[in-house]
């Protein structure tokens, strides 16, 4: 398995999955922190404090501000996990502080909604099910191997 | 991936906040992308000019790192914001205010005020093989596919970091084994069965994705849609045509068109008409005045180009032809986004663009009846 943390840091918090890619500008609403898109399966959901996972950002370049006025506004997930980068999500979450992972389809999809997960930057624990797994990444975290 | 010494020190914040923030976006896209290195841009085009993309968070960003002296290092364009302002409007003030707070900042910057998202047709590109940073999906695939440049499909962010800085991460292309094919498999196509192939394509490919189109022949128009289709629905910046890839092989004819276009095409007629997402350029005013030539459009039609454009078909012409017709010519702005079209006013809209489609449907709210150009003047001029 491998997981790469793209910006680091600590999160904790209960994962909301989306086996869609989200195109933060057309489908989240900065102010609220809900999916406004009702074609996507997260539709009405609440990102705030969540550690959101997802396969990738889609779409327009200018999602990258979408994924910053949300932690400016407080409703930011706690952290982002994405099994493909996209320049969005990566530049977003790097200016915003908040911690994104990159993972493989394993790691991705042994993680599901309501999962209790708590990424700290070298280390993702997905605790609160019957066998607690803890993944110990290949690629350590952004401040410590540059 | 290897950092120079100033590089370094830039990340550590030794050269100011807005280096810093700059390094810390590239390191991050580069790690992403498992570049080695960041490597010399001779041109970056942002996105993210639009208040009503980048709300109040963005406009008060841009105000507080080009007030702190933040400079482009490279010749950077930028993309349309929300409104024309040679343009009578009702946008409320709030708006237009921070708008203008906006186009202030970048002008503080040191951007060209291009206000277009077609760079690729308003100026001359460089030599292929010129490495460029292009925020704007539809400008980065067509720079890469058309123009032989080397962009990575950048972000707002990552294009402005580019600018100020003047490096972008390099990495290696992916392997040619790995791109998928889409062969086009639908007789005589018009620009929008190209720009729903196009948001078909997008969405399987990672990268790049290989176009078979039969031989079908794609000209400037078709170009440009499908290069809005595809910058929408995915993450691919780059198309070849007609090579031989060794990745998944996939068709898409009749049935694939024909489930997309339910899906993007959600009323039956438009209250309004809109052209242009990607912005028209001059080549095309001028294809449009004469489809038009002695009918007029039946009700509002908007036509969203570059500035640019705009004053070279007056030139030569056109624009009083598209007017007579019942043009309303806009620009430094495009369909996608812009509060010129409010779903408090506008029940549906009228449009060739898939990308316009798009962004109508999930951002402004409004339904979209979404047909060819050629049956837009057909049906809705007389």
């Amino acid at each position: 398995m491998s997981i790469q943390s793209i910006v680091g840091g600590t999160a904790e918090g209960t994962v909301l999955k989306s086996a869609q890619p989200i195109n933060f500008l057309g489908a989240v609403d900065a102010k609220t922190g809900r999916v406004t898109d009702k074609d996507h399966e997260l539709y009405d959901q609440d990102m705030r404090g969540r550690i959101l996972v997802f396969p990738h950002g889609t779409g327009s370049s200018v999602g990258a501000y979408t994924v910053y006025a949300l932690k400016v506004n407080d409703m930011a997930p706690s952290a982002m996990v994405c099994n493909r980068a996209d320049a969005s999500v990566v530049s977003g979450c790097a200016i915003a502080g908040i911690p994104l992972l990159l993972v493989d389809g394993d790691l991705f999809g042994s993680m599901h909604g309501g999962d209790r997960v708590t990424v700290d930057g070298a280390s993702v624990r997905v605790g609160a099910r019957a066998k607690p797994i803890e993944f110990v990444p290949d690629v350590c975290d952004f401040g410590a191997d540059e | 991936m290897e950092l120079s010494r100033q590089e370094e020190e830039s990340l550590a914040g030794e050269h100011g906040h807005a280096m810093e923030t700059a390094y810390r976006v590239l390191v991050a896209a580069g790690k992403s992308m498992g570049a080695t290195k960041l490597g010399p841009v001779s041109w970056a085009h942002v996105s993210g000019v639009n208040y009503n993309t980048i709300g109040d968070a963005g406009e008060r960003f841009l105000a507080d790192i080009s007030s702190g002296g933040a400079r482009v290092a490279v010749r950077t364009t930028l993309n349309p914001m929300g409104y024309d302002p040679g343009v009578a409007n009702s946008l409320d003030d709030n708006f237009v205010q921070k708008q203008q707070s906006i186009a202030e900042s970048y002008k503080r910057m040191g951007l060209e005020m291009s206000f277009s998202c077609i760079p690729y047709d308003i100026y001359d590109m460089p030599e292929p093989g010129t490495r460029v940073a292009f925020a704007e999906s539809n400008a980065a695939i067509f720079a890469n596919s058309v123009g032989g440049l080397l962009t990575n499909k950048e972000s707002a962010f990552s294009a402005l970091a580019s600018a100020l800085t003047g490096k972008a991460p390099v990495a290696e292309a992916p392997l040619q084994d790995a791109v998928p094919t889409v062969s086009l498999k639908i007789g005589e196509p018009d620009e929008l069965d190209y720009a729903l192939l196009g948001y078909y394509a997008g969405r399987v490919a990672e990268h790049t994705v290989n176009i078979k189109d039969a031989k079908a022949g794609m000209d400037h128009r078709k170009c440009k849609s499908m290069c809005g289709g595809m910058g929408t629905s995915g993450t691919c910046s780059r198309f070849t045509m007609d090579q031989s890839c060794g990745g998944e092989r996939i068709d898409f004819g009749k049935e694939e068109r024909r489930e997309l276009h339910d899906e993007l095409s959600t009323a039956e007629s438009g209250d309004v008409i809109t052209l242009g997402s990607p912005q028209l350029g001059a080549w095309e005013l001028g294809d449009l005045a004469r489809m038009l030539k002695g009918r007029s459009f039946k009700k509002r039609c908007m036509v969203f180009c570059a500035r640019t454009a705009q004053e070279e078909a007056e030139r030569a012409g056109h624009i009083a032809e598209l007017r007579r017709a019942g043009c309303e010519m806009l620009s430094d702005c495009c369909t996608c986004l812009t509060p010129l079209i409010d779903c408090d006013e506008v029940d549906s809209v009228t449009t060739n663009s898939v990308k316009g489609a798009y962004y109508l449907n999930k951002s402004n709210g409004v339904g979209v009846d979404l047909r060819p150009l050629a049956d837009i003047v057909r049906s809705q001029t007389s």
